[in-house]
């Protein structure tokens, strides 16, 4: 466990080093432009429009961050050789993947943290402009902590889009799982079609081919709540449980596929 | 780093240049390329309520593009006909995808609704789309009273069908959370619609209950309107006083200024001096902010 700890602080360390962070301030201009500009443009719309834009830049840049990073968490120190380094070392190869996982994962928390932080406070300023008996009447109040639903369900998704990164990192080209990595999150977002395709087409067979696939691809839209969030509309306690749960059942399959992958890989 | 900045000026001294020479396209046509909600919300994936916001920005861009330009000067608010091609054309569609990427946006009903409402040139004339997009957004949440209200609105003030309006007013008052004023509006409106008193007391109601900046000044608007018909109706007399007195048509104030019959050009609330029709009828200037009026509400007017 503390190899695993080691291992996961340092690829914190290293993506700071490599200035992944900075995208925060890509945030920041992106949240601190849009408090300012959007009452121009949005007919008193500003608010909901920088809760939906704070929302959608934590998914977008967090995937971003999986996905470029999560596939070069392996490949890269193959291809630095820094591998035999690393495995002459009294570390387990499933400690270096979980260890490498879990900080890429650190990483995204404490940058979606910090998003989210921003984000109550671009929702503040705004509050802030407009008389207090007003805000009273809006469906999301600044402080409203239903947003850290949403936002909580989003690292749950950025962790499941790393993993698969991962996964795919132990045994192909940063190219290949990069490309892998974004059919896997578009067609996770595509489900609800998978799932009633038997609706637009005659062949059973293509029909069961499209539910099999259903269950198989993770079901990513499962943990887009950022809809009803925004509208101040209720997320049940219970569906967040299962949205977890999935997430942390479809982490598990994919850290023990990658972990049985790269323990059989020969690297002669 | 100087030459960056030196090579920059030049970049844009060259757009300039260029830009005057051969001036680019004042405005281009507005385009809508995808048109089908479901394409669009499996398109944007899991940022169907960002894609809403940007179609929502459009809208507004398009209903506020077009009557700028209806209304910039050298364009005379005529018929939309008289437009060569049918204006706001857009404004629908663009309201349709945008409550479709988010079913609970309730400014996109609530104010498309208003946009689609107004008569032209200051929208596209369509209560009957307004209604549509508001029964869109019943679909979506049967309870909720604000649509209630604002489809009994469009019956009450654009179609002048006061049973509509007031059945709706009625069916609001019943909904959850509806405020208490909700039940007499319904009264009053099936009592004595079309009176301009009771279209007062529903725009004050709607101003003083308003949520967002752009709601209230719209009902202070329509309030000022109404007084603008209330001092038509001072002036009106006047006029038909001149014309009965001197046999002349009355085809402007100055006339009836050096008859002695008013003292100055008389104003309407925003400043705008009032119109008199080759008819001998009074409005509102189409310069004014207040044009055009709404039909005066009458009860003739109503439907079973």
């Amino acid at each position: 466990m503390r190899t695993i700890g080691r291992i996961a602080v340092n690829v914190f360390r290293e993506s700071v080093r490599d200035k992944v962070l900075y995208n925060l301030v890509l945030f920041a201009i992106l949240m601190i432009g849009a408090g300012y500009l959007l009452g121009q443009l949005t007919a008193g719309q500003d608010y909901k429009i920088v809760i939906d834009l704070g929302l959608g830049a934590m998914s977008l840049f967090g995937l971003f961050i999986a996905v470029f990073i999560g596939i070069g968490l392996v490949s890269k120190e193959v291809e630095r050789r820094s591998i035999y380094g690393l495995l002459s070392k009294p570390i387990h190869r499933y400690q270096l993947v979980l260890g490498k996982y879990v900080g890429l994962v650190f990483t995204l928390v404490v940058n979606v943290s910090i998003m989210a932080i921003g984000l109550y406070a671009v929702m503040h300023y705004v509050a802030w402009q407009f008389p207090p008996e007003f805000v009273a009447t809006w469906d999301v109040p600044p402080s409203d902590l239903r947003i850290l639903k949403a936002v909580g369900l989003i690292l749950v998704e950025l962790s499941v889009v790393t993993a698969i990164a991962l996964f795919f990192s132990t045994f192909s080209t940063p190219i290949l799982s990069a490309a892998f990595t974004f059919a896997l999150w578009i067609a996770g977002h595509f489900s609800t079609d998978l799932r009633n395709f038997d609706q637009v087409v005659q062949s059973p067979f293509a029909a069961q081919f499209a539910r099999g696939l259903y269950w198989v691809l993770p079901n990513l839209s499962t943990f887009d709540v950022k809809g009803q969030v925004v509208h101040g509309r209720p997320v049940e306690a219970g569906f967040v449980l299962l949205a977890v749960a999935y997430g942390l059942t479809y982490i598990a399959v994919l850290l023990i596929g990658a972990v049985t992958i790269f323990s059989r890989r020969d690297f002669k | 780093m100087v030459a960056v900045a030196a090579l920059m000026t030049l970049a844009v001294r060259l757009q300039r240049e260029r830009d005057d020479r051969y001036p680019p396209p004042e405005t281009t046509e507005e385009t809508l390329y995808l048109t089908s909600g479901g394409a669009l919300q499996r398109l944007s994936l899991g940022y169907r309520s960002l894609a809403a916001d940007v179609y929502w920005i459009r809208a507004i861009q398009h209903f506020g593009g077009t009557r700028q330009h209806i209304y910039s000067p050298g364009q005379p608010a005529a018929t939309p006909q008289a437009e060569g091609s049918e204006p706001y054309r857009l404004l629908y569609p663009l309201l349709d995808l945008t409550t479709t990427l988010d079913p609970y946006f309730k400014a996109a009903y609530r104010f498309g609704s208003i946009f689609l409402a107004e008569p032209y040139p200051g929208g596209p004339g369509r209560p009957d789309l307004a209604i549509a997009l508001l029964e869109k957004g019943l679909a979506v949440e049967p309870d909720n009273w604000e649509y209630m209200q604002d489809i009994g609105f469009v019956h009450y003030w654009w179609d002048h069908d006061y049973q509509a309006a007031g059945a709706w007013f009625a069916k609001a008052a019943d909904a959850p959370d509806a405020p208490w004023w909700m039940r007499s509006m319904a009264a009053v409106t099936l009592a004595s619609g079309g009176n301009r008193q009771s279209s007062r007391t529903m725009w004050q109601s709607i101003a003083q209950s308003a949520t967002v900046e752009y709601q209230r000044n719209h009902a202070q608007r329509a309030l000022v309107q109404l007084d603008a018909l209330d001092q038509i109706d001072v002036l009106r007399p006047i006029v038909e006083r001149f014309v009965r007195e001197t046999g002349m048509p009355a085809r402007d104030w100055q006339t009836l200024a050096r008859a002695g019959a008013i003292r100055g050009t008389p104003v309407d609330p925003t400043g705008v001096p009032y119109r008199i029709q080759p008819d001998g009828s009074i409005d509102v200037d189409q310069a004014s902010p207040l044009y055009p009026l709404p039909k005066e509400p009458q009860r003739t007017g109503a439907r079973p």
